[in-house]
């Protein structure tokens, strides 16, 4: 450990830390120190994640050393403490290793008279257009002009001009004159990515950001650079344009495309969703997510979802009525059925609790169970081949088969023969999984839950309309064991609920075992009968999970 | 009576004298190569022994050797910073991108006597254990990249390159790489990105030292062309006697380049701090005075980026007169003695040692837009006040320039570049680009006064012409 002042505050910051891409050790540097002890250095250019470049010089500090006499002792002033020779010339602290006895000052006239210069050279080509840019709200350039700057621009000449609305590829559009070069974006996809795809051309303020020539900026990972990008130079197609950042409420969650479990932000105003962002969680994604992931929320707010409950008999003016019907309606169903006539399909897209009350279903009613696989082509980063984000979930209840998929031909085996009379499938469809129209029809009795419409929608006979991840709660177990939790962001449409709170119910009526009504109630006591997730407490799960032996 | 000194160019110009190897062997050429070879270990009065290239990186110690790019650096000094210890190959670099305006030495070497450099790089390849070296040659100099090839191809047809050079054991081999035009690739880091075939954008410092992480991030040195040259005179002297050329911490030769407002612009190679800017620009041995009716008006003493000196100037300087004692003098400008310690007491610097003379017939604003459009345009953009600074002082100044100026200006120019230099920026072209504007400026503060206050006096006459406050407001960019 090394011991230094960070304006006069003592602190003690490790004498090294790991590089953010190659892991190995690195000095520790002033801004590393700074943050430990709290003090905030602005910058632009720096990114903890990624390698430093010191190009933006927002984070110029003074510092001192103590000083050293010519018989190479420490010169001590009157009162016994070393003497603190001050540096000649500013620091960057972004790039500078602390050392013992350091003194770094943050907050001195001079620091804020450089800061006040860099924020006035970053401004003087600055096209200022907030008012139409997705960045304004979330910009540092406004909040550091507003924190360091001077409120009068004096530069009195003509602007440079640079390329706008530039197509740096499918998902990204930059703007070169709101670029401030800090190179974030080149170093994240050239070292984090690995896909040298952007640089700079021109010299000196006509410095333009680009692609190379003929080169689509098209990597899967294209859209963290919108995150990173300290201005509103590089803006998501998807985005852009289409929401005020200001009014977004933000909800902590989950990315459902793969069993990585990315920890996201969903980004929603009035029940609609207008992005998912990457949540830092450095035991899972870091500060990134993929751009698959990213994208892939538009089917929650879809049209055509499953709202409506279908059911042959059930009535009721009012939802809660309509819902209590059909859950009655199917327990007394259920309760009739000889044990071994159910089967049950749940999904690896299920949360840990819902798959945990399917599980305990099944077992009273001794059905046959399993889940679907869904497999892809994963990458070195953080998109997995698992394209389940519960699949260790779903093994872990019991739920799936192992290896998962392999009792649904057992099960379509077992409908044929007519010994399977009743299917409960919630959240597949399973005739694209071996179950085909022709199966499904010798069915007595067919119990779908889904969130969109497909074939096995169509059969169903009962039709429970369920929650996308975005509109309830949960717990999730991906691919490496960490159980992350994701909070509710939007209301579902209509009659959907989610589908714990719909099991639960089910399971009381079936088999008279009663549970808790609220999530956090219900987590804590499957905590308590599933082995792998002993100790667990919902509230212990804390914003970034915790990972248990799968 | 001042007299040039010629030693490195001892041979450039003479009549008959060719850059090619039988020229260059007829004049003693590759002797010193060969006793530095043949140095064997030496025990010092202490016991301990040193090695040859140990002996040689110690002569070149002795001899309080500068460097002649710019900086003025300690060439031993240089080299002992080298960590020979990472069993990583040591590289030696030739900063051969002379580019700084006004400076013209180092193609004196390149394209009349090239061996005489590569004689010096073997040298300090050997001394430092360098198994490869490079000459960055500026993209400009085509011609002497040819040279310097075929200079190379005669030094491996005759062993002075290649394997075990002269059955020393000792293998080397020298490239020529030649830069793209552009004037931050003489920033030693800027220069080994570009070798590494990057953008030339210098590297920060910490951690990128050349002499750590250099060249594909092994330790590395970067020395200029008449740095190197002067290595192989000190083989030849010794480097006790090389230290006596020239006055104490300012040893040795250079070459000066003068230029702009005198009879005999040129090159003229002195003994460092033996001479006067005054006798360089005025004695006939040199630049031979101003033409007929001029006055002296400014000096810019080491390459454009250097601070200007007014003529009548006045320094306080320090002297340490033989018996030790410290006396105050003060002296004029064309007084100082033209080495590196004086001038930057002075508040400027020799830097590439190139002299620019400006008589009364120069007009200051105009000469300053030029200075500023050349760093503008050489300004690699990597970090930000450099980047944007000094396009907004060339901007301002081709305004002024051209007649639409303000009386605020003169402030408005010094504030811009006050954010630019003493360490606010990555490399030292934030100075570069800074200092001119700071100096001119503030020493020629009433001339850029004057000029706005005449421009606003004519537009307030002409009763339309919009300020450039007015332009910009109704500008619908702003």
């Amino acid at each position: 450990m090394i011991k230094v002042r960070v304006n006069g505050k003592e602190v003690e910051a490790p004498k090294t830390m790991p590089d953010p891409v190659s892991g190995k050790p690195l000095p520790t540097t002033m801004i590393q120190a700074c943050a430990i002890a709290q003090v905030d250095v602005p910058h632009y250019c720096y990114h903890p994640k990624l390698p430093v470049a010191g190009n933006c010089r927002m984070c110029l500090v003074e510092f001192g050393t103590p000083a050293i006499g010519p018989d190479r002792k420490p010169i001590l002033n009157p009162d016994g403490t070393p003497r603190i020779a001050k540096a000649p010339r500013p620091a960057i602290a972004c790039a500078t290793p602390i050392s013992p006895g350091m003194e770094i000052y943050t907050d001195t006239p001079t620091v804020k008279l450089m800061r006040q210069g860099v924020l006035e050279f970053l401004l003087i080509n600055h096209p200022l257009d907030c008012p139409i840019c997705d960045q304004a709200g979330e910009c540092k350039l406004q909040e550091y002009s507003v924190d360091y700057g001077q409120s009068e621009s004096r530069f009195a000449e003509t602007k440079v001009h640079k390329p706008k609305r530039v197509d740096l590829g499918p998902r990204i559009v930059l703007d070169d004159e709101r670029c401030i070069l800090c190179t974030r974006c080149i170093r994240f996809t050239r070292d984090v990515v690995g896909d040298d795809a952007l640089g700079i051309v021109n010299r000196g303020s006509y410095n333009t950001l680009t692609a190379y020539p003929g080169k689509v900026f098209d990597n899967n990972y294209t859209l963290n650079t919108v995150d990173i990008c300290p201005v509103g130079a590089l803006t998501s197609k998807d985005f852009r344009f289409k929401m005020r950042v200001w009014f977004l409420k933000e909800t902590k969650s989950l990315c459902t495309s793969c069993a990585t479990g990315c920890n996201i932000i969903i980004g929603s105003r009035e029940e609609k969703i207008y992005r998912y962002e990457p949540r830092e969680n450095d035991a899972v994604n870091a500060s990134w997510m993929c751009d698959h992931g990213r994208l892939n929320y538009k089917w929650i707010g879809r049209k055509d979802r499953c709202a409506e409950i279908r059911s042959p008999k059930a009535e009721g003016r009012s939802q809660t009525e309509r819902w209590a019907a059909v859950l009655t309606e199917i327990s007394e169903k259920l309760k009739q059925a000889p044990a071994g006539s159910v089967a049950v399909v749940a999904s690896a897209r299920q949360t840990n609790e819902e798959l945990h009350l399917l599980a305990k279903l099944a077992k009273t009613l001794g059905a046959l169970t399993d889940s679907v696989p869904r497999a892809g082509e994963g990458d070195r980063l953080l998109l997995n081949a698992d394209r389940n984000p519960n699949s260790n979930g779903a093994r872990l209840t019991g739920i799936a088969a192992e290896p998962m998929g392999s009792n649904l031909p057992k099960i379509a085996e077992g409908i044929r023969n007519g010994r399977i009379r009743t299917l409960i499938v919630f959240g597949e469809d399973v005739t694209r999984n071996g179950l085909g129209a022709d199966v499904l029809g010798k069915l007595e009795t067919l119990i779908v839950s889904d969130i969109l419409p497909n074939e096995t929608t169509r059969l169903a006979h009962y039709l429970l309309p369920g929650c996308a991840h975005a509109e309830k709660r949960g717990t999730l177990t991906n691919t490496k064991g960490r159980v992350q939790k994701f909070m509710k962001a939007v209301e579902p449409p209509d009659d959907a609920r989610p589908e714990w709170e719909v099991l639960r119910e089910l399971v009381l009526k079936t088999t008279g075992q009663s549970g808790f009504v609220s999530i956090e109630g219900l987590f804590n006591q499957m905590a308590t009968e599933i082995p792998a997730f002993n100790g667990l407490t919902w509230a212990g799960l804390g914003d970034m999970g915790i990972t248990v032996s799968i | 009576m001042p007299q040039e000194y010629r030693q490195v160019l001892a041979h450039v110009d003479q009549p008959g004298y060719t850059p090619d190897l039988d020229s260059y062997l007829r004049h003693g050429g590759y002797e010193d190569l060969k006793k530095a070879l043949g140095l064997g270990p030496s025990t010092l009065p202490n016991g301990k022994t040193l090695t040859g290239p140990e002996q040689l990186r110690q002569e070149v110690m002795v001899s309080g050797l500068r460097g002649r790019g710019g900086a003025g650096f300690s060439c031993g000094l240089k080299w002992s910073f080298v960590d020979r210890k990472s069993g990583k190959p040591i590289y030696l670099i030739c900063n051969a991108d002379e580019s700084e305006p006004g400076t013209f030495k180092d193609k004196q070497v390149l394209y009349k006597d090239p061996h005489q450099l590569l004689e010096g790089m073997i040298i300090a390849s050997y001394a430092n254990d360098v198994h490869l070296a490079y000459i960055y040659i500026r993209g400009e100099f085509a011609e002497g990249a040819k040279i310097l090839n075929r200079a190379l191809k005669e030094a491996r047809a005759k062993n002075f390159l290649g394997k075990t050079i002269l059955g020393s054991g000792y293998d080397l081999e020298i490239h020529v790489h030649r830069g793209a035009g552009a004037y931050i690739c003489g920033e030693e880091t800027g220069l080994i990105e570009s070798l590494e075939g990057k953008r030339p954008y210098p590297r920060i410092k910490p951690p990128y030292f050349p002499a750590v992480l250099g060249l594909y991030l092994c330790p590395t040195i970067v020395n200029n062309v008449e740095t190197l040259c002067a290595v192989k005179h000190i083989v030849a002297m010794g480097g006790a006697q090389y230290a006596k050329l020239g006055t104490p911490n300012n040893t040795g030769t250079r070459i000066v380049s003068i230029s702009g407002h005198v009879r005999k612009p040129g090159y003229y190679e002195v003994e460092v701090g033996k001479v006067t800017l005054g006798e360089l620009i005025n004695d006939p041995v040199f630049g031979g005075g101003l033409r007929d009716g001029r006055k002296l008006k400014a000096v810019i003493p080491g390459g454009s980026s250097a601070k200007v000196f007014k003529a009548g100037e006045r320094f306080k300087l320090k002297r340490r007169s033989p018996d030790g004692k410290d006396t105050e003098q003060e002296v004029d400008m064309l007084d100082l003695p033209y080495d590196f310690d004086s001038l930057i007491a002075a508040g400027s610097m020799s830097g590439s040692g190139a002299i620019i003379v400006l008589d009364d017939s120069t007009d200051i604003v105009k000469a300053l837009a030029n200075i500023a459009e050349f760093y503008a345009h050489e300004s690699c953009g990597q970090c930000t006040p450099c980047r944007e600074g000094s396009l907004w002082m060339a901007k301002a100044l081709h305004r002024l320039a051209r007649g639409e100026g303000r009386k605020s200006d003169a402030d408005y120019l010094i504030r811009i570049a006050d954010n630019i230099p003493g360490g606010r920026t990555i490399c030292a072209f934030g100075e570069a680009c800074a200092w001119p504007v700071q100096s001119f400026v503030g020493k020629f503060r009433d001339e850029f006064i004057a000029r706005g206050a005449a421009d606003e006096a004519r537009r307030a006459q002409q009763g339309a012409g919009p300020t450039a406050e007015m332009k910009l407001a109704a500008s619908p960019q702003a």
